[in-house]
């Protein structure tokens, strides 16, 4: 029944993809420096409490063991990673590792073995043995949630009447969860750190933003900026996991200080649970109503995110609710919720894939109480200007995405009625929603260097962690330059090339494509002056270099967001349909079809932002179904934490996904018109497949994962 | 990883000699010890690799198909003689784990495997199958996958095979080997209920190994199947499977076989299920009365409740499956 995802696509294929295919393409474990020694950590086995006693002994008798860092003995970093919390917090701030006997969570660093050999560096780890001073601890959310929490998760927001929904004639209020999702990229987090002088540092470190990731390190050991040299070629990877410098990366720059050595650390998959952050556990509670014609009379949003007890992480699961539909009365309020766990982190769609799980499982619920098609509700309810400010969009074709996605799965064979279709002894179901997520842009500087044999580089600091950035570039400078795509070189993943800002928050085309095309039109306008009378539009770059007795020409332009950005609402909309069967006696539920609908503006390579939309359907589909990092909370550890326990889809789970675009240039955002797409890919997924799965069974799941448990 | 030797005997006897000693583990292929070795569960001094010996034929034998226990799970899903007059092992051998461990995995070692119970697998938590006398940490913690059959206050583990869910309704043998000859045993008695040695995964004693499995001639091909119930579409464990085998003539089921796999510490055999379908017609009513018959002895912890529901349901789809009702 499922269909393979057809393997081609219009446009030009991944300008590294054979590398990747190959091997050839090395990622930031693989840098392997002569004389370099392996790190492992070892984490503690109680989740609060302080550390009584740590043998090293053992473990430091081991053979090839170079040393063994804790608390007791290690240097201590003398600044420190800064905050991410959006706000002065009373809380200590990002793990400090290393620094004293606390323990904040499960798994928290308490020691790292180095050795001259991966092997014997773990084998020294397993005979590190420590005792503790237990203290209760607390990783589970509260029945009653609201009760006790607290902490700051950002201003109350209303717009209109407070609670306005409770006067609408239809209306229905109803709780979401869903559990803490692992990042868990294939490519484990790796950090390759060498001292070159005492002053003087080089790492080749898994990381999205390898100035972000220098800037933090400079200030944590207190070095110049331009004497940490951060490396990031290729990442396999991360989806929001490697936006911040952690623990482990500064474990294995003290290792490397204290063995005099380049050490390799590479976090196992276990570590990977409690080390790079997550998907918040998040509870939400819907309160929407409508006229009897269903135009809304108000939303309500409550959301209580889960954080850690040492540092407040916040994002924005109401955000979906104060801007994708015009009600005239919205109220909002965020809370956070601290317990004894790591802190969690921005993944894929942060935020507002979880708040797309409420609103628009609501907006479903609410269409089935009126009695009207889900797709008319959105119209009937349609933002014509940003709801939240009363803004103008710089762009919006969110109602021709419902029209394309529509057309495409099939919606006209959708039954009103839940639990009417069924096909060979399954149950059919058809369902839809969308997502938004802002369109940014940012500051990034490109250096275009034109050679004598007619090849272009473009360097930028960029890190691509998979959506074919580099792709996306030379196709953006081929277009400017009006060259083949074959002859251009794009440079990045180093941070001593001209600034980038971090790859997050689906803004990279948008900021460093930017750039490029900037960096383009002022180089070919170099060129065009060497030729006089204004120059043509298809300069003979090697004849004017050759003309002219130059080896090459450059350019180190600046391209920076202009007041439009500040004037128009900017967002990205997406829309998920979504045809699922599901076996009436087992439960288990087959997603059939799939079809994906991005107006994100223009498309720059087609065939990339092909496979970003596959990809985050199927990020979407595993949130839907099977998704959850459970901890016993009782040890306050994970019982789950490997690949074959924690799920992510695999081939048999994904059917054909057809993506689509509508392709419109935004006028106002910046010179190529094209808005992210990473996030909207998946935001919306996961309703999408529980509205599918109600209108099949009847019966609607508010609490994430939809195992065939809760369909029996 | 602890230090360990590594030897590979030419011979069988050579085998039986090196496994005499407690500390030697036999390596087939490798598929869930390197894992436990890795995990500190299993840290064997040294490692038998009995890879060079002749146990990797399939053929007809008087006894009915036999099967020797270093072939590859893979090669045995798609065998013609196991395709032709066994589908139903074809079928649970093809649900279990991936190609790629498939392509690995041997008979002898999917008999073997441990349960995957996450309490097993971390040694810092309590686990009495892995350190006697630790406790129980599933019984009050998270228990989803956990037993609804014959578990003991010291264990309520399953056996995570599906191939052998299969075996245990086709109504195999095993043949063991060990320094005072050769013994065979039902493959319904071959693995054990935990007890008061949940350590004790199955009856294979200190020194012997298996040389294969038998499996009786049957009139099952036509009408079998087997369902595994589980969290994605491949490459998970069963929350619940079902192998249903049914010996149809001039529509009254002659005889039945059912087996279930994620429900105990070994493959659960449905006994008395088995026994109210013979005689009786293929009908979903009756397909529906075995299902709860097969229930009665059930019992159910924090998080495995829904299996009392998920399990007569999936054993009632099976057995309309095998019986052409679906
Ligand atoms: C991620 C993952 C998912 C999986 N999913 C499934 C699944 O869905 N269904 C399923 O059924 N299985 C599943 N498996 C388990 C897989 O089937 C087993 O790992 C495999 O069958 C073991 O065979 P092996 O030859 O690799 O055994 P090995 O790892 O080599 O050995 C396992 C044990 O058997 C012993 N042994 C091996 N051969 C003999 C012999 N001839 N005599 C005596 N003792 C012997 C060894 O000493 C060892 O203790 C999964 C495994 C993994 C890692």
């Amino acid at each position: 029944m499922n269909k393979p995802i057809p393997t081609s696509a219009d446009g030009m294929s991944r300008v590294d993809g054979r590398a990747k295919v190959t091997g050839a393409a090395k990622y930031s474990a693989e840098y392997n420096q002569p004389n370099m020694a392996y790190a492992v950590l070892v984490g503690s086995t109680i989740t609060k409490g302080t550390v009584a006693t740590i043998d090293t002994k053992a473990a430091s008798a081991a053979p090839g063991v170079l040393a063994v860092l804790t608390y007791l003995n290690s240097p201590k970093v003398p600044g420190h990673i800064p905050t991410k919390a959006q706000k002065p917090s009373s809380k200590s701030g990002p793990l400090k590792v290393f620094y004293d006997n606390k323990i904040l969570y499960n798994g928290h660093p308490i020691a790292m073995v180095v050795a001259d050999t991966f092997e014997r560096a773990q084998y020294g780890a397993s005979l590190v043995k420590a005792t503790y001073n237990k203290e209760a601890h607390d990783t589970q959310p509260p029945k009653n949630i609201t009760q006790g929490v607290g902490a700051w998760g950002g201003k109350d927001f209303t717009k209109g009447t407070v609670d306005a929904w409770k006067t609408a004639p239809i209306k229905l209020e109803q709780e979401y969860t869903h559990p803490s999702d692992v990042h868990n990229p294939m490519e484990l987090h790796a950090i390759i750190a060498r001292w070159d002088t005492p002053d003087k540092l080089t790492v080749w470190d898994k990381t999205q933003g390898t100035q972000a990731t220098r800037d933090d390190i400079a200030k944590a050991f207190k070095l110049k900026k331009e004497d940490v040299q951060v490396n990031s070629q290729f990442v396999g990877g991360a989806f929001g996991s490697a936006l911040q410098v952690w623990p482990h990366e500064v474990a294995a720059i003290l290792g490397a200080q204290v063995v005099k050595r380049p050490v390799k650390l590479v976090l196992s998959r276990p570590d990977m649970f409690t080390s790079v952050g997550y998907r918040p556990y998040t509870w939400q509670k819907i309160g929407i109503g409508a006229t009897t014609d269903g135009k809304l009379v108000g939303i309500t949003h409550e959301a209580v995110g889960q954080t850690s007890s040492f540092e407040d992480f916040a994002e924005g699961p109401i955000n979906t609710s104060k801007g994708l539909y015009a009600s005239p009365n919205i109220t909002t309020r965020y809370k956070l919720l601290s317990l004894d766990v790591n802190t969690p982190t921005w993944m894929r769609g942060p935020g507002e894939a979880t708040g797309a799980f409420a609103l628009e499982s609501a907006m479903d619920e609410l269409s089935y109480a009126l009695k009207m098609d889900p797709i008319d509700l959105r119209m009937k309810n349609y933002a014509k200007t940003d709801p939240d400010n009363g803004k103008e969009y710089s762009s919006k074709f969110l109602d021709e995405a419902y029209a394309m996605g529509a057309a495409q799965i099939g919606w006209e064979n959708r039954q009103a009625q839940p639990r009417a279709a069924s096909q060979n002894g399954w149950l059919v179901g058809y369902g839809m929603a969308g997502g938004m997520f802002g369109a940014y842009r940012d500051v990034a500087v490109i250096k275009a260097m034109m050679k004598a044999d007619g090849t272009l580089t473009i360097q930028s600091a960029v890190s691509d962690i998979g959506p074919g950035t580099g792709t996306a570039m030379v196709l953006i400078a081929a277009n400017k330059m009006g060259i083949d795509a074959g002859k251009i070189k794009f440079e990045m993943g180093d941070s001593s090339l001209p600034d980038a800002p971090m790859q997050g928050g689906s803004a990279t085309v948008s900021a460093v494509g930017s750039a490029v095309h900037d960096a383009c039109t002022v180089l070919k306008e170099k060129f065009q002056q060497l030729m006089g009378n204004g120059g043509t539009d298809k300069p003979d770059y090697v004849k004017i270099l050759k003309d002219n007795n130059l080896p090459s020409l450059e350019v180190l332009t600046k391209s920076a967001p202009g007041p439009d950005n500040q004037k128009y609402s900017m967002q990205s909309w997406s829309v998920h349909f979504v045809k699922v069967l599901v076996h009436p006696a087992t439960g288990v539920v087959k997603i059939d079809k799939v079809a994906c609908v991005a107006d994100c503006g223009k498309i720059i390579s087609p065939k990339t932002a092909r496979s970003q939309v596959v990809g985050g359907a199927i990020g979407g589909i595993g949130m839907a179904l099977m998704e959850e990092g459970i901890i016993d909370h009782r040890y306050g550890r994970y019982v789950n934490n490997n690949f074959a326990d924690y799920h992510v889809p695999v081939n048999a789970d994904i059917p054909q996904i057809d993506a689509m675009f509508v392709n419109k240039p935004d006028p106002y955002i910046n010179p190529i018109g094209a808005k992210g797409m990473a996030e909207i890919a998946l935001i919306g997924m996961a309703p999408a497949v529980a509205n599918a799965v109600y209108n099949a069974t009847g019966k609607r799941v508010r609490d994430l994962p939809i195992t065939p448990d809760k369909l029996i | 990883m602890k230090q360990f030797q590594y030897i590979r005997p030419a011979s069988q006897a050579a085998v039986l000699d090196a496994i005499a000693k407690s500390g030697s583990k036999i390596i087939a292929g490798g598929t869930n010890l390197v894992d436990l070795m890795k995990k500190g569960v299993m840290s064997p001094d040294k490692l038998v690799d009995i890879n060079s010996l002749p146990l990797n034929t399939i053929n007809t034998s008087p006894k009915g198909l036999h099967i020797g226990a270093l072939v590859l799970n893979s090669v045995l899903s798609e065998n013609s003689l196991v395709l032709d007059k066994h589908p139903l092992l074809s079928m649970a051998l093809k649900a279990g784990a991936s190609p790629q461990l498939r392509n690995m995995a041997t008979v002898g070692g999917n008999m073997m495997q441990r349960t995957r119970c996450a309490y097993f697998y971390d040694t810092t938590m309590p686990c009495n199958k892995r350190t006697p006398g630790t406790g129980c940490g599933a019984m009050g913690g998270y228990n989803r996958m956990h037993a609804i059959f014959g578990s003991s206050p010291q264990c309520i583990a399953v056996h995570p095979s599906d191939m052998c869910v299969a075996l245990a309704a086709l109504g195999a043998t095993v043949t063991i080997a060990g320094k005072k000859g050769e013994r065979h045993i039902p493959f319904t008695e071959f693995h054990r209920l935990p007890g008061e040695h949940p350590e004790m995964d199955n009856h294979l004693a200190t020194g012997e190994m298996i040389l294969g499995v038998d499996i009786p001639d049957n009139n099952f091909a036509k009408n079998s199947y087997y369902l595994k119930v589980r969290d994605r579409q491949s490459y998970a464990f069963a929350l619940v499977s079902v192998a249903a085998a049914l010996d149809l003539r001039g529509g009254v089921i002659k005889e039945a076989r059912l087996a279930m796999g994620g429900v105990a510490h070994k493959p659960w055999r449905l006994f008395d299920a088995e026994k109210f379908l013979a005689g009786k017609a293929p009908t979903e009513e009756n397909f529906n009365k075995a299902a709860q018959l097969a229930m009665q002895s059930a019992k159910a912890y924090e998080y495995n409740a829904f299996k009392l529901k998920l399990a007569p349901a999936t054993i009632a789809e099976a057995l309309k499956h095998a019986g052409g009702l679906a």
